[in-house]
């Protein structure tokens, strides 16, 4: 009988109806220290600590301090030290604030490449589908599950439906993975996935490095998706050093079946930039902000400050901000320093760049990357969350608007009254150097 | 978790939809390493806004896609603290919706119209048990996974149930377990 990619990935990691097996288990500051805690209590012991992986990022500052005592705000101090004793006491591997390998977990997952074909991946964080990218099973939890976990090693988990969103024609000059996603998100609604594994398939996800099927993975939950994946192919391999050719195992059969099926022309698509306050709000580029036709959108354009018919690329911006583990990984990086390479950011424009990990900013050092970025005006950070989701020292003053590579654009994520437009890096990179939307398509020649 | 079967009482309203965890519970909140005391802080932010009304009742009635985003739990123990036991919507998000049922704070799924309805009685009962919803509009039935159902009416420990089933554990990671990567060895 064919099978997808989900259910070969399932069916090996079904431990009994309904309780899976967890190969990894990447662990952050935030969500975890209720859970360990609670083993505390109730003294229980973390099961496989030889699957768990630890690391600071939602909280530290990316201002180049390499320890957690550096940490000026008393509560993200007392939580990257609680993770670090947690850790210790546990014995779980972390590389917290000032180790090389420090980073997003999303971005030093697959870096260290403890992120791999076929496994089971989980993380009390939304964003862990983007290790699906690598063909593997991964999504986010809450902190009573991640107590599970790291009790267990196995996860409650009622089997989801499986859906394949299948992508014809290719991307044009300049429209990039960030764009098919929001395109994706646009045409299928901010819902459309709620219950589903995606997986994302068809001629213009091949043709996407492993960094473009990451940032598309990784925005599945902003569609309600549980989790998004990608099949192995050349691509995926390549990533590894020793790659078995087991692995080309998981994709789907020719002929397996989903419970549901999407066609999305990729050749249709421009660049994309949000408008509102969630994912799904987006327009082209060459477009304008649309007429509302809910409630939830009347009330995004009156906290926008937008009104119906403003062309999208007359929309000024105070900030530009180019990080997140949605696109901070090297390749994000080169691509929007070859735009703003020889350039300068607009003269009212607050411009940063934050390496998604402390290998990411080391690589572009050494290509020189950052000497693009800070000789056209930008701030070059250290790792982490960043300006994502400001729960560390960057983020947004109440009305400051928001050109950002991240992955959400709900009110006040960067910071209280803040407003957020989503884009590509490249998109990103150009609109810093104009000082509002520009359509990178045509731009510079 | 404490067992729950029937909720009654009044009925908040939040004619939103697409609310996301970020409003739920604002990230600033979410630096605390306790599991307790985050009901002062929900809805931080919109409930500065004039006209807020959002009375403590054992019952949210509220908009599609609540609960979008974000996968924190701070959400539903903000939602538990702050006096709610059952949350009523025309959908969840997933993660969301799983977070609530392994804290006791019971997720109920119903068409759209009828929680207009339910909205506009003001009063309701909830019973897990029989899986239905009694309101002035009448008796509206919802679907919920029997053995979320199950481990809800009983209050069991998740965590307890899965080390009951240890030896289970211990057979795959000896017969099925794949090899690598090691975490450890990094």
């Amino acid at each position: 009988m064919p099978k997808n990619l989900f259910e070969k990935i399932w069916e090996r990691h079904e431990v009994a109806p309904s309780l899976i097996y967890i190969d990894l288990h990447l662990v952050h500051e935030v969500t975890s220290p209720q859970a360990f805690e609670s083993l505390r209590m109730k003294e229980r012991t973390l099961r496989r600590p030889d699957r768990t992986l630890a690391t600071a990022d939602h909280n530290v500052p990316t201002d180049g301090s390499t320890t957690a005592q550096q940490i000026k705000d008393h509560l993200s101090r007392k939580q990257v030290e609680v993770l670090e004793q947690n850790c210790a006491e546990f014995g779980v591997p972390i590389h917290s604030i000032g180790s090389d390998q420090q980073g997003i977990v999303h971005v030093i997952g697959p870096e260290l490449r403890v992120t791999q074909p076929g496994m089971t991946i989980v993380c009390g964080d939304s964003h862990t589908s983007t290790h699906g990218a690598f063909a593997a099973l991964a999504f986010g939890i809450g902190t009573s599950e991640v107590e599970h976990v790291l009790a267990t090693q196995t996860l409650q988990q009622k089997k989801p439906a499986s859906m394949r969103v299948n992508y014809e024609g290719e991307l044009g000059f300049g429209v990039t993975a960030k764009d098919l996603i929001l395109g994706t998100i646009g045409q299928l609604g901010t819902s459309g996935a709620q219950g589903y594994v995606v997986e994302y398939a068809g001629a213009p996800i091949r043709a996407l490095s492993m960094e473009g099927r990451m940032t598309i993975c990784n925005m599945s939950i902003e569609w309600g998706g549980r989790a998004g994946m990608v099949a192995v192919d050349d691509t995926t391999l390549a990533w590894f050093d020793d790659a078995p050719e087991e692995w080309r195992e998981f994709t789907s059969d020719d002929d397996a079946s989903f419970d549901r099926e999407e066609t999305v022309d990729a050749s249709a698509l421009s660049p994309q930039v949000t408008w509102g306050t969630t994912p799904g709000h987006v327009a082209p580029v060459d477009g304008a902000v649309p007429e509302p036709s809910t409630e939830s959108e009347e009330r995004a354009l009156v906290y926008m400050d937008l009104e119906p018919g403003r062309a999208i690329e007359e929309i000024e911006l105070d900030t530009v901000f180019i990080g997140s583990c949605t696109n901070s990984r090297i390749g994000d990086l080169r691509a929007a320093a070859e735009v703003v390479k020889g350039r300068k950011v607009s003269r009212d424009i607050r411009a940063m760049v934050v390496p998604g990990s402390a290998q990411v900013k080391i690589q572009a050092e050494k290509e020189g990357l950052d000497e693009v970025f800070r000789d056209a005006g930008f701030d070059w950070r250290s790792a982490g969350c960043s300006m994502c989701l400001g729960m560390n020292p960057d983020t947004l003053q109440p009305g400051e608007r928001c050109a950002s590579t991240s992955n959400r654009n709900f009110e006040g994520r960067q910071g209280k009254g803040g407003r957020t437009h989503l884009v590509s890096p490249q998109m990103a990179a150009a609109a810093a150097v104009e000082g509002r939307f520009v359509d990178i398509r045509g731009w510079g020649e | 978790m404490k067992a729950i079967n029937i909720i009654e009482g009044g009925v908040s309203v939040l004619a939103r939809s697409d609310v996301d965890t970020d409003q739920i519970i604002p990230k600033q909140f979410l630096k605390r390493v306790e599991r307790t005391g985050f009901g002062e802080f929900l809805f931080y932010d919109w409930a500065k806004e004039p006209g807020w009304h959002l009375p403590v009742n054992p019952i949210l009635a509220t908009g599609a896609n609540f609960g979008s985003g974000s996968s924190r739990e701070h959400a539903p123990w903000a939602l538990e603290d702050y006096g709610f036991q059952a949350i009523v919507a025309p959908s969840f998000a997933d993660i969301f919706y799983s977070n609530c049922t392994k804290i006791g704070l019971l997720p109920v799924v119903l068409p759209e119209d009828q929680v207009k309805a339910l909205m506009e009685a003001g009063e309701a009962e909830i019973n897990l048990q029989e899986q239905t919803v009694t309101f002035a509009g009448g008796v509206v039935p919802f679907d919920i996974d029997p053995e979320i159902a199950r481990r809800l009416l009983e209050g069991l420990d998740d965590i307890g149930i899965t080390l009951e089933q240890q030896h289970l554990i211990d057979a795959y990671e000896a017969e099925r377990e794949r090899s690598g990567p090691v975490t450890t060895s990094l």
